[in-house]
């Protein structure tokens, strides 16, 4: 229990300072592996809520396909640093818009964090409902009840894939 | 001290020590296949080129591996000027590293007791994970980042190109290689390495489908199930396979002519050798998943379980050979009909037969 609790610090602190040093630096090669690594806590952690499944579909799909074309799209445009105009070359951090957006955005998820804290309450782990882990059960589900939601997900990426294709089609003709 | 040291070795201590001795000797074992494919590489090409190959050093030129890794050792390590010192670093790292960690679900002998040493059975294999088979494509899917990396690191127009061309290229064909997987984990019910194999064990009673007898003489293959969409699947898995490990006819990231050596143009010494070790040890490793997968594993005729292994490793060497074989008598495709054999033909090709043996599996319960 004691080693659990410890590996879970471990991955939680990898997944934590990957998401900080990917907003952290301003080389955007930097940021696609900083994130790799926070995706890697991440999988890390659902391994130790015994989901390997989904530890596993984390890795694969995130951060070795979504990502990989992140890193592809980025070294494509060359964009080797995240250099602003000569006026709003200071901090990100410290420029007036995106400080306001952020700010709202920050108060946001904290007030989310709080209710799902205060929603979960004093319920430990063991009163939820056990996590779909095994394959078999987590598809099952998926076609059953979660059809719709599952359809219309692939709609929703056929969309993007045509809006691509239509951008990418208008330069060649 | 000497009492702790003496029950390390009974049971039921001795279980943990030949735990340790079994990830040892196969982290030893991956890298020694490294150096055995390189020699083995250089004499089946001079072999089908008809020259002697490496004969000077050793014996018939078996110590060449060795002087080679010397001579690697103690080359000078170059970086270029306008490299990204921390990502040219960490590159290799990433290519070795992921490609040890691919290995580690793989099984490769029964379960043993290590001729009655043991008092509970150890499985021959690092991990036995329940979704083993994802976890190996999960870990290959990260080892593209070394090459993409490494190629942008190097701050080179070859290494660049080297590094765009194999992300493009592992990127579309883990798609068939992800389907031909799938074909297997729906005949076996299973994502466990361990129950796949041994799901593979006996002999056919039936050709093809049920109703067809047949004497028991055709192993319980995966290649051989639901004939011919099994062997469909294994040749689209080993296609797949040679091009996720950037092999020839599917070398483009490396390619001499074009490229001068892609990726690893601006690498040297030990950097170098850690890119060709991760190269040589991700073919033993689809080697290793394609024989678990689809060859029935450590199981075969004549030798007592407890000597899978042997199979296994035979079956292991048929394989590699085979990717020898392809290099050295294929030349390189051309790069658009790469990528147009992947999506419109593979893809299409995987995809209809998962359909096949998804509709074998509920037709007839195979």
């Amino acid at each position: 229990m004691a080693s659990e609790l410890l590996l879970f610090y471990l991955f939680a602190a990898i997944t934590v300072a990957g998401a900080v040093a990917v907003i952290a630096q301003r080389n955007p090669v930097y940021s696609v592996m900083a994130i790799v690594g926070s995706f890697c806590g991440l999988s890390g952690l659902y391994v130790l809520l015994e989901a390997p499944f989904v530890a596993v579909v984390q890795i694969i799909i995130y951060a070795g396909a979504i990502l990989v074309l992140f890193l592809f799209t980025v070294m494509l445009l060359n964009a080797s640093r995240e250099d602003g105009a000569e006026w709003d070359r200071t901090h990100p951090y410290y420029r007036p818009g995106p400080t306001r957006v952020g700010g709202v955005l920050a108060v946001l998820l904290l007030g989310q964090l709080v209710w799902a804290v205060t929603k979960i309450g004093g319920a430990g782990v063991g009163d939820l409902q056990p996590a779909a882990s095994s394959v078999r059960l987590l598809g099952r589900v998926l076609f059953t009840d979660y059809m719709f939601a599952f359809e219309v997900t692939s709609i929703l990426i056929i969309a993007g894939m045509v809006g691509a294709v239509v951008l990418a089609g208008k330069k060649g003709n | 001290m000497l009492d702790f040291v003496s029950s390390l070795f009974q049971p039921p201590n001795n279980w943990w020590v030949a735990y340790a001795a079994l990830v040892g000797v196969l982290f030893l074992a991956l890298q020694i296949s490294a150096a055995v494919m390189v020699y083995f590489e250089r004499k089946v090409a001079a072999w089908m080129q008809q020259r002697y190959g490496p004969w000077l050093v050793g014996p018939a030129g078996t110590l060449q591996p060795i002087a080679d890794i010397v001579k690697l050792f103690f080359k000078e390590e170059l970086q270029p000027k306008a490299a990204d010192k921390l990502l040219f670093s960490l590159a290799p790292i990433i290519s070795v590293a992921t490609c040890f960690i691919a290995f580690a679900p793989v099984p490769f002998g029964a379960t043993t007791t290590l001729f009655g040493w043991l008092d509970e059975p150890i499985a021959l294999q690092v991990a036995d994970v329940n979704v083993g088979v994802l976890v190996v494509f999960a870990i290959a899917s990260l080892g593209v980042y070394g090459i993409v990396v490494a190629g942008w690191a190097s701050n080179s127009k070859y290494s660049l190109l080297g590094g765009l061309r194999s992300s493009a290229q592992m990127i579309s064909y883990e798609l068939a290689y992800g389907m031909a997987l799938a074909t297997v984990v729906l005949l076996a019910g299973s994502m466990s390495f361990r129950e796949i194999v041994d799901a593979q064990a006996g002999y056919f009673s039936y050709l093809a489908l049920p109703t067809i007898p047949l004497p028991a003489f055709i192993p319980k293959w995966n290649v051989f199930a639901v004939f011919p969409f099994g062997l469909i699947a294994f040749l689209m898995f080993f296609t797949a396979g040679v091009a996720e490990t950037n092999r020839a006819p599917f070398d483009f990231p490396e390619a001499e002519q074009e490229l001068v050596a892609g990726y690893h143009t601006e690498y040297s010494s030990m950097r170098f050798a850690m890119f060709f070790m991760a190269e040589y040890i991700n073919m033993v490793t689809v080697s290793a998943v394609a024989v678990n997968l689809f060859l029935g594993g450590w199981h075969g005729p004549f030798l007592p379980p407890e000597y899978g292994w042997i199979w296994f490793l035979i079956k292991l060497a048929v394989l590699l050979f085979i990717y020898l074989w392809l290099r050295w008598t294929l030349p390189r495709v051309r790069y658009d009909q790469l990528m147009s054999l992947g999506w419109k033909i593979m893809l299409p090709l995987a995809t209809l037969n998962l359909l096949a043996v998804a509709a074998g599996v509920i037709a007839f319960g195979l």
